[in-house]
């Protein structure tokens, strides 16, 4: 009979990607290019609240887009079309999260010469892209009010990873059970430093405060 | 739903163990994972048996798990309790101010090579 070697390895699945979203992060700082990673659920207004900030920004920093998706391109064609940014898709080859490594596959087909600011739109997904680190300088998150405010307890790992979380569709709050205190609450229970913004993608309502968040963001970012 | 992509990860980890250790068939690959870790068992060994035999390193090698309970500990009372029958609250002192100890794991822990 063959003898059977046991090797010990010890080590968690996320080690590698850990290391090098670090590796990223600081290529990155190098070259002055802020990433920020943004997630949420499918549906949850991702897209048209991207729209609606980056026309508020566009005039004062250089954005640029990553969208990654599954499949298709509509979301960046959208993009593309209504802001008139550099905007590209990224497929995740059936994957249902981007890793650091997809992250920087994705980034060498943007300019970065230009950029100040790049925008990665995750997977719609409120476990996996969770659990993997892109590289991004910051994690945020949009939880649109008909999804309740129970998620931050439901998922507990994106609210404690995410450094702002973004309330979209607050036209609606009169129409579902949303309580925006306790949403608050749980919230503060996953991470304690994490930000809220209310807003209504739709209407433009409070967009112009995650506008200002962003580009405090990237001022301060650049100069430490 | 993310078993399959946890699997790839796996998957890339053993085979550069494996070319490391000039290692030309796994058998068995060992997995510690966390009551929380919000990984599925059952779902990570269909998607390994998928995956892996598609592999000539890893065909028909099996994927055990060792499933680590959640523990969490109460920064008020000093206390540890079980965070599935708890949550976040402490069932001793009633604080919220409690965090995971173990039962997060996604980790490789050994593998077996003929």
């Amino acid at each position: 009979m063959d003898e059977v070697k046991v090797i010990e390895i010890k080590k968690s699945v996320f080690a590698d990607n850990d290391k090098d979203a670090d590796l990223l992060r600081k290529e990155l700082k190098d070259s002055g290019v802020y990433l920020l990673n943004l997630m949420s659920s499918p549906g949850s207004g991702k897209t048209t609240t991207l729209i609606k900030t980056i026309n508020l920004i566009k005039d004062k920093i250089r954005v640029a887009v990553m969208e990654a998706d599954i499949d298709s391109d509509v979301d960046a064609v959208k993009i593309k079309e209504a802001t008139g940014i550099p905007s590209i898709q990224l497929h995740t080859g059936g994957m249902c999260h981007l890793d650091a490594e997809m992250t920087r596959q994705g980034l060498a087909n943007v300019d970065l010469k230009d950029a100040d600011l790049v925008i990665l739109e995750n997977v719609g997904n409120l476990v996996c892209p969770a659990e993997f680190d892109t590289g991004a300088v910051r994690n945020a998150m949009i939880l649109s009010v008909p999804e309740g405010h129970d998620k931050p307890l439901k998922y507990p790992l994106m609210f404690s990873v995410c450094d702002l979380v973004v309330v979209n569709k607050i036209d609606v709050l009169p129409y579902f059970d949303f309580d925006m205190e306790k949403c608050r609450e749980y919230v503060h229970m996953r991470n304690p430093k994490a930000q809220i913004i209310p807003i209504c993608a739709k209407t433009g309502e409070g967009v112009e405060k995650l506008a200002e968040w962003i580009l405090n963001e990237v001022k301060n970012w650049k100069n430490n | 739903m993310h078993e399959l992509g946890i699997v790839f990860y796996i998957i890339r980890d053993v085979k550069k163990v494996a070319e490391e250790n000039s290692v030309g068939h796994v058998s068995k690959v060992v997995m510690s994972i966390g009551e929380v870790s919000t990984i599925i068992p059952d779902y990570l060994t269909d998607c390994w048996r998928w995956a892996a035999d598609k592999e000539p390193l890893l065909k028909g090698c099996t994927l055990e798990i060792q499933q680590v309970p959640a523990v969490s500990y109460c920064g008020d009372c000093n206390s540890e309790f079980g965070t599935v029958d708890f949550g976040k609250k402490c069932p001793l002192c009633g604080s919220e101010n409690t965090w995971l100890l173990r039962g997060n794991e996604v980790e490789i822990k050994e593998i077996a090579c003929d």
